[in-house]
């Protein structure tokens, strides 16, 4: 059986475990209608033709996790950052952990998806806010929303900003062969109120994971969110991130994804700008070798007038590893004084290693400020030879054009503690020690 | 402490050093002139390393050591400085933490622990002070956008940073203001000693006016085809290349 005829009649079993007296079961079962027709994308659809899903779905993947693993928290430490104080949602395979996480219910909510679609408090807002912004028709999206049970809540009320940054970790501990794991994640930060999110997938073992993830964010009129993807997963281990992002007047979403490792991670990630005078950022650092696969595709759509976009997207590529940069970005015609921006610079450090990489620019409004532009280059052997003059080896003097490169990417991080883990693990990525911190 | 024997050097198959003798000794310092093209640029890459120049023939040794086998970076770490006549932009990376990353890996090459930070802004402060350097300079992406001035202050403040034993200037002067000229000039005659030794590339009088060399060699077409003490550069000030080259070609 493959994949998707498994998914399609697991679909009845995974019945018996919901509510299916609940709206959110006519969403899941009209996406589950969806998927059947589509099925999994092929490299014949031009989204596609970089990322290939065939292998994949000759997996035999677990679809439910059969039981409640259980970690200790020494195990997993190192994977949040736990230099400093954060609420926490933690899933081990799917699979929520009460011991390690820290959620709360003061003042904002900060929690499960498995009770907002359950317990009628939540009810409303879950009318308002459930799989609005994501896509009815992209298949993966609609596959995500069929099975959809469980994730992060959070819930940001009006002029607040909690305590400290969230941190959405999802840990697979490889008791199953392979494991299909579908995280489904609501955002929603009301008028004037702000949040910061850490979001990191890890397997633990060399067990295949799959990880298809839909993640829905509404920023409210002033709202600011910082959203931050780290994703340095285990060779076995895939992503296909789905974030859609539903922006109000005034407000301003960053996103940064750190893309260091996996098998195959594909990010889309969707803004949509519903206001005036705000402001979307996405930027990335990718440094991949090996046969790691990542495949970036951005959109941006500029619905109404006098906002702006930033896209600066960077990319080092080593061995065998190939990176896709698709960058989409749609101004209505309305949407007059428009800026939008988008940036992707590569560098290729082998010779196999390769890069695809395209804007897709849509424009109908006529007075818009648009500017666009990707390089694909190696490293600058002038430079190198420089650096080299002044006593720095060959190996660090790369390493250092390399992070120079990727740094001002990182100069946007809010939390100082993330930077300072990204800049170890691009250090370590490198394979150097430079003994400071760009 | 620099000898050069009978070099010569290729790039793409097309020989440009055809065959230099040097002696510089601990102490001196010996000038370069030489007509545009006549490859001092080239035995100064050659010199600190280069790998895209072939030598194809003679050596370049280091007190007693010969450099062939040996890394640019090592030669760096051995006390070979190159000041560039073009130096390269670093984006993203601040003069202060090249500098840094530079002195310890010398450090770290000579078995040294990493520069306490203390010493290191000591370090930086008196150097920068030495060549009249703002401090909002050296927090700057190396090189990016510095004008041809500050380009050749800043490698010379380097040079001050990694006190190295065979200073190597290849037309430090071109791009200086008057002044410049002079605290440039300056903060390498404070380097001087007669543990070290100065190769000044110039084409001009007026550097050596301030750094005043011992001798002064005229390159041409690949080879040294005359040398002499300090008045030659007076000379060749006032009569140009032509005496020289059709000397050459006799
Ligand atoms: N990478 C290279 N490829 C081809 N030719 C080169 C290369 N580097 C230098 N040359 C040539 O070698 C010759 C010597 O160049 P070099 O830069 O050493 O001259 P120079 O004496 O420093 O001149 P200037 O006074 O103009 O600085 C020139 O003809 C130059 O074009
Ligand atoms: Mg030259």
């Amino acid at each position: 059986m493959d994949l998707k005829e498994k998914l399609i009649s697991s679909f009845m079993a995974f019945e018996n475990n919901v509510d299916v007296e609940h709206p959110v079961h006519d969403i899941r079962t009209e996406a589950i209608k969806n998927f059947e027709t589509k099925g999994f994308p092929s490299k014949k659809e031009e989204a596609w033709k970089y990322t290939s899903l065939n292998s994949l779905q000759k997996i035999d993947f677990s679809i439910f996790p059969k039981e409640d693993n259980a970690l200790e928290y020494k195990d997993v430490k190192r994977y949040s950052i736990h230099e400093i104080d954060t609420y926490k949602i933690v899933f081990i395979d799917g699979i929520y952990s009460s011991y390690l996480s820290e959620t709360t219910h003061d003042g904002v909510d900060i929690c499960l998806m498995s009770s907002a679609l359950t317990k009628p408090m939540y009810r409303q807002v879950i009318d308002v806010y459930f799989n609005k912004v994501a896509s009815k028709d992209e298949s993966l999206t609609t596959l995500n929303t069929a099975f959809s049970r469980e994730g992060a809540y959070i819930y940001i009320p009006k002029n607040k900003m909690p305590k400290k940054p969230v941190e959405i970790l999802h840990f697979a501990t490889g008791n199953e062969a392979s494991l299909l794991l579908q995280p489904r994640n609501l955002v929603i930060v009301e008028e004037n109120a702000e949040v910061q999110i850490i979001e990191r997938h890890q397997s633990l073992t060399t067990n295949e994971v799959l990880t298809n993830s839909v993640t829905e964010i509404f920023a409210a009129e002033s709202a600011i969110v910082d959203y931050y993807k780290i994703q340095n997963d285990a060779n076995t281990a895939s992503l296909i991130d789905n974030t859609y992002i539903n922006q109000k007047s005034k407000s301003n979403v960053n996103v940064h994804t750190f893309s260091f490792g996996g098998k195959l991670t594909r990010n889309n990630l969707n803004f949509y700008q519903n206001g005036e005078y705000m402001d979307s950022t996405m930027k990335g650092v990718t440094i991949l070798g090996e046969k790691q696969h990542v495949d970036h595709h951005t959109l941006v759509h500029h619905i109404e007038p006098n906002c702006e976009s930033h896209q600066d997207y960077k990319g080092i590529y080593g061995e065998n590893s190939t990176g896709v940069f698709n960058g989409k970005i749609i101004v209505d015609k309305i949407a007059q004084k428009t800026n939008a921006f988008q940036q992707n610079n590569n560098i290729l450090v082998s010779d196999k290693a390769t890069i695809n990489t395209k804007p897709q620019l849509e424009i109908f409004a006529d007075d818009v400020k648009c500017s666009h532009g990707c390089t694909i280059g190696q490293l600058d052997e002038d430079a190198l030879f420089y650096m080299q003059s002044r006593g720095i080896p060959k190996k660090e003097a790369r390493a250092l054009l390399m992070y120079a490169f990727a740094n001002n990417v990182l100069e946007s991080v809010r939390i100082p503690e993330v930077k300072g883990r990204i800049n170890k693990l691009i250090a370590k990525k490198l394979g150097v020690n430079l003994g400071f911190d760009l | 402490m620099l000898e050069i024997k009978d070099l010569h050097a290729s790039v793409e198959d097309k020989e440009i050093l055809k065959g230099i003798n040097l002696e510089v000794k601990a102490g001196e310092v010996h000038a370069i002139m030489g007509p545009n093209g006549s490859g001092k640029s080239t035995l100064a890459s050659v010199i600190a390393g280069k790998e895209e120049f072939e030598v194809t023939k003679g050596s370049v040794s280091l007190e007693g050591e010969d450099l062939e086998e040996v890394a640019p970076e090592e030669r760096a770490h051995k006390g070979v400085f190159l000041s560039f006549q073009y130096p390269v932009e670093i984006p993203g990376v601040s003069v202060t933490n090249f500098m840094k990353t530079a002195i310890n890996e010398s450090r770290k090459a000579k078995g040294l622990e990493d520069m306490p930070a203390k010493d290191m802004l000591k370090l930086i402060r008196e150097k920068s002070e030495l060549l009249e350097i703002d401090r909002k300079f050296l927090s700057r992406s190396l090189n990016e956008g510095f004008s041809g001035g500050e380009k050749k202050r800043n490698e010379i403040f380097q040079m001050a940073m990694l006190e190295p034993k065979v200073a190597i200037l290849d037309e430090t002067d071109s791009g200086l203001d008057i002044d410049a000229l002079r605290i440039v000039a300056n903060g390498v005659n404070k380097l001087k000693s007669k543990d070290n030794a100065v190769i000044v590339i110039t084409h001009y009088q007026r550097l050596l006016d301030y750094i005043v060399p011992d001798f002064v060699h005229v390159l041409h077409n690949g080879k040294i085809v005359k040398s002499g003490g300090k008045e030659l550069a007076m000379e060749l000030e006032e009569k140009g290349y032509d005496w020289i080259k059709q000397e050459a070609t006799v």
